[in-house]
């Protein structure tokens, strides 16, 4: 096993990038060519699951490569600092949505309601406006509406997804020190906090959509709210795909207590949603 | 046991197929930096001519007063795409390909870090540039708002805005798998004895442009993805009725679009320190703070977006802070220039085609350089914006800079790359024919932007006809010169003189210790640095 350790393992040739590549391509064009108008549910639905074969079958090359012992300390580096910054590129992503949010707060709604040095946008359009949290502007765009009170579920969301973390910390722990039964059933049990989690999130958006009539298009706060917590949902979403299948991972045997990388980056990525999740519900929900 | 078993196999199956593949496969299916090197070099000289036949189009348009060959409509859409194709298609996947050659050979490593991603990262770009180009045959024509993609204007396109926009997220995509590739092999694949402080600046340039997409290619995916939800889905974040604001994407765009400039310009940073050493036959001149001024840039660019949106109405603190943080990027470049400077001073010089294209990127650099300073003078900046002086000066950064800097390179590593010497005849030919040409081209764009003459405009007043029929002429001799470098570059690939390991006269760097072509596998088993 330590002679396979000397060399950095560097594959010969992969067929998946071109395929992934071409899967996406044919996802966006489709999704594109249904923006303007046409029906191409089809061609999305082909793209999709192109990329959805490529990703299981890239992914199944990497682990039974990982399994059969092709990966050096290296490589294992390699794979970590990887993942580590792909968050940070993740976490630009949602700073993006929040400084949209900032900005329309401190500063775009301030301004709209003739507050700085620049009064006339408001005198000459607005000039009854008075800003606010939550708006949906001068020109109430998308109707009345009720916002979303952050101490209702997306209190217990939060502890679900707080509680989350510490049973998939003591899930690591478990697999540290080679206490499978343990690892297994509280990842499960992160598995199922994590769909939870998501079971609360699309109740609360037929809630906001039939109840507090609150849509994406109800001004900058429907636009914030449901871009934030959309983009945080689906990163829930593929979180809790990835902890599935490290749980079916555990269930066949994979993993040592010195050698889990992707359960680890699994974890990572876990910990950042929950991160965000955070920021989500005091920015979102509670300020 | 088995698990054993299996390690073995794998591993010799990693050992059985050493050379390339055969055929297309090779190329669709390489996990060879080289290959995939090669095949982002091609794309971007590919692009180079596509988004040059655009830039032609507007030249030719723009040779006398009045409408001549295209419609208004698509001289906006030539506009755009020049832009999009040349920044996106063309610059950045050209320094990603030097990145890909270079990086592993000059820091001793195997291979890049993660193969797959690498290949990967490469092949989105061809089906993110066809759906891109696309565009311009929908109904409604291109994107034609600017590569800005300013709301409320950009919102008006036709049917090309969805596909543009996922365009952009899939080269987005590309460049940050790209530069996390490029982190990650440089953290973690140097050769025993390559410390952070022995890496040849070109990796340390690169190392920081990685940084920089990391942080900023998914805010513009952010900005991006606002604009199609307010578009398609009734959102609001451009939009000022529903509490939004039209300015908050020019935020969002100069957080990504400034960084960008630093993310095209620093590997060029990075190419002209290892040329003009070479040629000077003196080390880099103040190594070490070069690396600091290469990071400062980097930090600097990161909180100086707002100068693009001088004209748009900000605070007075804002107008204060970004035209003074922006006037300070000024030390760290003039910085690098003194020590290439230095570098020079009292070496042996001798003038090749990579130097006198690294010589000619030092003047002309520093003009676009300097119409920067004038420009970050926000009083001064009401003048200029949107005038054609501030196209000379990203030109004379982008063309006489960037570009001389990747066709510096180019000739600088064609022998370590084809095994042979390029024609240094119609090298030096190529060269004096673009260095005149591209001052002729860009020049005069000063004059007309100081006296008045607004960018982005098909027709225009009269008293503007000399300069930009002197530009246009300019335009037009530097864009068929280019065909000389095509021609040189499948010259050298098919034949000439063999270039020994080292090419030139002991360059520094482990990349002039491999055999020139450099073996489909270089380092294997990793060098020892000093």
């Amino acid at each position: 096993m330590a002679h396979t350790q000397d060399k950095y393992y560097v594959p010969h040739g992969t067929r998946w990038p071109v395929f992934a590549s071409m899967g996406l391509a044919v996802t966006f064009v489709g999704v594109a060519l249904l923006l303007n108008g046409s029906s191409t549910l089809p061609v999305i639905l082909t793209g999709t699951a192109i990329v959805l074969v490529v990703v299981f079958r890239w992914f199944a090359d990497v682990v039974n490569e990982s399994e059969a012992g092709a990966y050096g300390a290296q490589v294992d580096r390699s794979f970590r600092m990887g993942m580590i910054w792909f968050i940070l590129s993740e976490v630009m992503f949602f700073a993006c949505f929040f400084a949209a949010l900032l900005y329309a707060r401190q500063l775009a709604l301030p301004w709209l309601g003739g507050i700085g040095s620049d009064p006339l946008t408001n005198s000459l359009l607005w000039p009854e406006f008075v800003p606010s949290w939550p708006s949906n502007g001068p020109g109430h765009i998308g109707g009345e509406y009720e916002s979303m009170p952050a101490w209702g579920i997306p209190a217990l969301n939060t502890a679900i997804l707080l509680t989350s973390g510490v049973t998939l910390t003591i899930a690591h722990h478990a697999l540290k020190d080679s206490r499978r039964g343990l690892l297994a059933v509280f990842l499960a049990l992160t598995v199922l906090l994590g769909f939870a989690f998501l079971g609360f999130q699309v109740y609360e958006y037929s809630h906001a959509y039939s109840e507090l009539n609150l849509k994406l298009s109800s001004g900058i706060y429907g636009s914030t709210f449901f871009m934030l917590t959309g983009f945080h949902g689906l990163h829930v979403t593929i979180g809790a795909i990835m902890l599935s299948v490290m749980l079916l991972r555990v269930l066949r045997g994979h993993f040592t207590p010195t050698r889990h990388f992707a359960f680890e980056a699994t974890a990572w990525y876990w910990h950042f949603v929950d991160v965000v999740w955070l920021g989500l519900f005091i920015f979102v929900y509670w300020l | 046991m088995t698990t054993i078993t299996q390690g073995h196999a794998a591993q010799d199956h990693a050992h059985d197929s050493h050379g390339p593949g055969h055929g297309l496969s090779r190329w669709l299916f390489t996990t060879n930096h080289k290959d995939i090197g090669t095949l982002y070099l091609v794309f971007a000289l590919v692009m180079l001519f596509i988004g040059g036949a655009m830039a032609l189009i507007i030249r030719a348009e723009l040779f006398q007063p009045g409408l001549q060959f295209v419609n208004p409509e698509f001289f906006n859409q030539m506009t755009s795409m020049h832009a999009l194709i040349m920044v996106f298609g063309m610059i950045m996947p050209a320094f990603v390909g030097f990145a890909n050659w270079m990086i592993p050979m000059m820091i001793g490593a195997p291979d890049m870090a993660l193969p797959r991603l690498n290949n990967w990262s490469f092949w989105i770009l061809p089906f993110a540039g066809t759906i891109l180009l696309s565009t311009l045959f929908m109904e409604g024509g291109g994107p034609a708002a600017g590569w800005t993609m300013y709301p409320p204007l950009v919102l008006q396109s036709g049917n090309s805005l969805a596909f543009a926009i996922f365009a952009i997220h899939l080269l987005g995509m590309s460049s940050i798998l790209g530069a996390i590739n490029i982190i990650v092999t440089v953290m973690n694949m140097r050769a025993p004895g390559m410390t952070l402080l022995k890496m040849p600046m070109f990796v340390w340039t690169w190392l920081i442009t990685a940084y920089l997409l990391i942080l900023v290619m998914p805010v513009l995916a952010g900005g991006v993805t606002m604009l199609l939800t307010d578009r398609f889905f009734g959102t609001s974040f451009f939009q000022a009725a529903g509490g939004g604001d039209p300015v908050l994407f020019q935020h969002i765009f100069w957080f990504f679009g400034h960084p960008e400039v630093y993310i095209i310009i620093l590997p060029s940073f990075g190419i002209i320190s290892q040329i003009i050493p070479a040629f000077s036959r003196k080390p880099l001149f103040g190594y070490s703070s070069m690396v600091y001024a290469t990071a400062g840039i980097a930090f600097l660019s990161c909180i100086v977006w707002a100068h693009h949106m001088f004209t748009v109405g900000m605070p007075l603190a804002g107008e204060m802070f970004f035209m003074m943080s922006t006037m300070l990027i000024a030390i760290p470049t003039a910085v690098k220039v003194f020590n290439w400077t230095a570098t020079m001073w009292r070496g042996s010089l001798s003038f090749e085609t990579p130097m006198l294209f690294a010589v000619a990127f030092l003047f002309l650099f520093a003009i676009g350089g300097f119409s920067g300073v004038m420009m970050a003078i926000a009083p001064v900046d009401f003048q200029y914006h949107d005038t054609y002086f501030i196209v000379a000066h990203f030109h004379y950064v982008l063309v006489p800079g960037a570009l001389f800097a990747a066709i510096g390179g180019a000739y600088f590593w064609l022998p370590k790359w084809t095994g042979h010497m390029y024609d240094e005849k119609l090298g030096k030919i190529h060269f004096w024919l673009s260095a005149v040409s591209v001052n002729i081209l860009f020049f005069p764009q000063h004059f007309l932007g100081l006296a008045g003459m607004p960018r982005r405009i098909p027709d225009y007043a009269t008293q503007f006809a000399d300069w930009n029929a002197v530009s246009s002429i300019g335009a037009f001799v530097f864009g068929f010169s280019q065909l000389m470098f095509v021609y040189i570059v499948v010259k050298c690939v098919r034949g000439g003189a063999k270039a020994t390991a080292q090419v030139w006269d002991n360059p520094e760097g482990l990349e002039w210790t491999v055999p020139s072509p450099a073996p489909y596998h270089t380092f294997d088993e990793p060098p020892l640095v000093r």
